[in-house]
């Protein structure tokens, strides 16, 4: 469903992300792992237009998504979080995601200067649909409340609704479990495989907890130095002589 | 006493006899007293008081807009002092729709203008220029110069050059980001300023340092429009479609994306927000109602100079937005009054007193000293004392609390209990 060909980024001198090859499939759950500074998230900006690809080809189905713009990204129907968290941080948890939202709202802004019912109806659709995905996520509670004074956890849900409300059919999410306590890791897990089974979602995720990673992927990437050493099926990789170096070093592989 | 405080917070009963018997003493007051300027500011003070009553919203509109048409009016037409009290009043609403659409700039969409301006000076020339003889230096034709009839038209044609003039201005300029963006936009207005200063040669369009005179007054089925009293009302419209159009658009989805662009750019877009168009719309909007607000400024001066649009000025109105509150309506409505009046009123009668004082003998305070020239010092002790108590500003944006009613999906509701009753 999603593919990309010799994906290349190069920041000046600094190759982040080096002739990366994937293929994600359609209803997958597919985890890209790597160590820290791997190019896991400049392949993620890669995907969603935060970056132009220095050279190489993203294919969503046969379509090429190089040179698009973030926003026209959005509209091709892929939706992700962030890994340091981007929430609108003053505007309320009901109005993040009726952002999310603002690609299916067509009113013009002569029926919101004189409050046509075109724009009346669409509004009100509109916050109960946010509403409905906060309770998708278990944040009905805090619709109303400051997006920034919610919990850690609280805001990484929030991201995920907000990606929800934009109707995706792809779903990355850039490190969800990071600085998730255990309880909120499982709910997050949960979570995941509700979204993909509930809303046809295929999700990609970039994540270091390893024993999320191994329990819900179905199949994964791993990037190092900006190339990719191995893809496989949680087992293959987890007996891979080349990713256990890449994470614990060469003697760590010899010792063993 | 603060039990009392705690009844009229409460009842809207006491609330109402509280107001209207304010309203009825300052109304007395600058009736019988007409060269009392603290009675006329008392009577503007009931509309803040007004604001702050638990009135239901179409009940207070009702009201502030009976207060501004008839009441305040009637009360200061009394005495000698009636144009000038309107002439601040007109004042007041000019500089309030302009902050309220710098407003839209910079604390909707959080793009710091230092330029703004620019868009008031273009409004007040398109004007200036096509209604009076100027137009015939560079294009002769038999309609021209327009005549005061065309005024109403040419607030909507100054609102929509503006707009053009914005977004001209948003396309090259929204490359660069927060203080960047800071210091173009002031060296636009500082542009347009100085282009409108030298456009007297070779050919002059603008009338140069000289400035255009004798603009003609708005005429409308044959009745001229030239008193600060009527201008009022021509303000007081105006001002009315730009409140209505800027609050109802803050509640849209525009308003929305404009608020995310500020909040957070990169996931503003991955939410599938267009961010340069968001902006240069931000730019626009901002920009007419500067635009609109000039055609009506250049009318009622009917002499425009470029010295009327220099950077001060932009700064004043940033002052405004900073004071009331960036992003809260009614907080660029007050911060934007409290400014003007300060400016046009307070000042000057400090300066007339101790000028006074100076001429009985009593003190000697030197020119350089009197407090119409501390303009500047005072916006910044202004922006100093926001910063350190309230950096939101006096009335600051508050989010907008939905009624669980409105985001519950009732037949759903319903459907479950049905369920569960079977």
């Amino acid at each position: 469903m999603l593919k990309t060909n010799n994906l290349t980024k190069s920041f000046g001198g600094l190759t982040a992300v080096n002739n990366v090859n994937i293929e994600i499939q359609k209803g997958s759950i597919t985890a890209v792992i790597g160590p820290n500074g791997a190019g896991k998230t400049t392949f993620f900006n890669m995907i969603t237009g935060v970056y132009t690809p220095t050279s190489g080809e993203i294919l969503l189905g046969e379509e090429s998504l190089v040179g698009l713009k973030p926003h026209a990204v959005s509209k091709k129907g892929i939706a992700r979080t962030f890994q340091n968290i981007r929430l609108f941080s003053s505007m309320t948890a009901l109005e993040n995601v009726m952002v999310g939202m603002h690609q299916h709202l067509k009113y013009g802004v002569f029926s919101t200067i004189f409050h046509l019912p075109s724009y009346k109806k669409a509004e009100k659709a509109a916050m109960k649909e946010a509403y409905k995905w906060l309770e998708y996520v278990g944040l009905s509670d805090v619709y109303n409340e400051e997006s920034s004074s919610l919990s850690y956890g609280a805001q990484r849900r929030l991201e995920i609704a907000r990606a929800l409300a934009s109707k995706p059919s792809i779903l990355l999410l850039d490190e969800p479990a990071a600085g998730m306590n255990p309880k909120e890791t499982k709910e997050l897990t949960d979570l995941i495989y509700q979204m993909r089974d509930d809303l046809n979602l295929t999700i990609v995720l970039i994540e270091h907890d390893m024993k999320l990673v191994m329990e819900i992927s179905e199949y994964l990437f791993v990037l190092d130095h900006g190339e990719k050493i191995a893809e496989g099926k949680p087992l293959e990789i987890r007996n891979n002589q080349k990713v256990i170096e890449a994470y614990l070093g060469k003697s760590a592989v010899t010792t063993a | 006493m603060n039990n009392l405080f705690a009844q009229v917070k409460q009842s809207n009963k006491l609330q109402a006899i509280f107001l209207t018997s304010y309203i009825v003493v300052t109304v007395l007051g600058l009736f019988l007293l007409q060269e009392s300027v603290t009675a006329f500011l008392l009577i503007l003070f009931s509309l803040f008081l007004l604001y702050k009553t638990n009135f239901p919203v179409k009940l207070k509109w009702s009201l502030g807009i009976l207060i501004l048409t008839i009441v305040m009016p009637f009360a200061a037409s009394q005495g000698s002092a009636f144009e000038s009290y309107m002439g601040v009043a007109t004042l007041v609403g000019i500089y309030v729709a302009m902050a309220l659409g710098l407003n839209v700039v910079v604390g909707l969409a959080g793009l710091l203008d230092l330029g703004f301006v620019a868009f008031f000076a273009i409004g007040s020339y398109t004007y200036a220029i096509f209604s009076t003889n100027q137009v015939t230096n560079f294009l002769k034709l038999d309609i021209l110069p327009f005549t005061g009839n065309s005024f109403w038209a040419f607030i909507i044609i100054g609102g929509i050059i503006a707009a053009i003039a914005g977004v001209l201005l948003g396309i090259p300029v929204l490359r660069v980001k927060g203080d960047y963006l800071a210091i173009v936009t002031l060296g636009f207005g500082e542009i347009i300023r100085i282009v409108f200063n030298n456009l007297d040669k070779p050919v002059n369009i603008t009338g140069g340092a000289q400035g255009i005179s004798s603009i003609p007054s708005p005429t409308i089925f044959g009745y001229v429009i030239s008193d600060s009293s009527q201008f009022y009302y021509v303000v007081l419209v105006v001002l009315a479609v730009v409140i209505l159009g800027v609050t109802r658009l803050q509640d849209s989805k525009l308003g929305r994306s404009w608020q995310a662009v500020r909040e957070n750019e990169i996931a503003a877009q991955a939410s599938g927000i267009h961010l340069v168009r968001t902006k240069l719309i931000a730019f626009a909007i901002g920009a007419s109602f500067s635009g609109m607000m000039g055609v009506v400024f250049s009318a009622k001066q009917m002499f425009i100079d470029p010295t009327n649009f220099t950077l001060l000025e932009s700064i004043t109105i940033l002052v405004m937005v900073i004071l009331g509150g960036m992003g809260s309506v009614p907080g660029v409505i007050l911060g934007a009054s409290l400014v003007t009046i300060l400016n046009l009123q307070v000042l000057t009668e400090v300066t007339n007193y101790l000028n006074q004082l100076t001429l009985d003998g009593v003190l000697n305070i030197p020119s350089a000293l009197s407090p119409s020239k501390m303009q500047r010092m005072i916006f910044g002790l202004i922006l100093i004392l926001v910063a350190i108590f309230r950096p939101q500003g006096l009335l600051p944006a508050k989010n907008k609390k939905v009624p669980k009613e409105d985001v519950v999906d009732q037949t759903v509701v319903d459907e479950n209990q049905r369920s569960v009753s079977v």
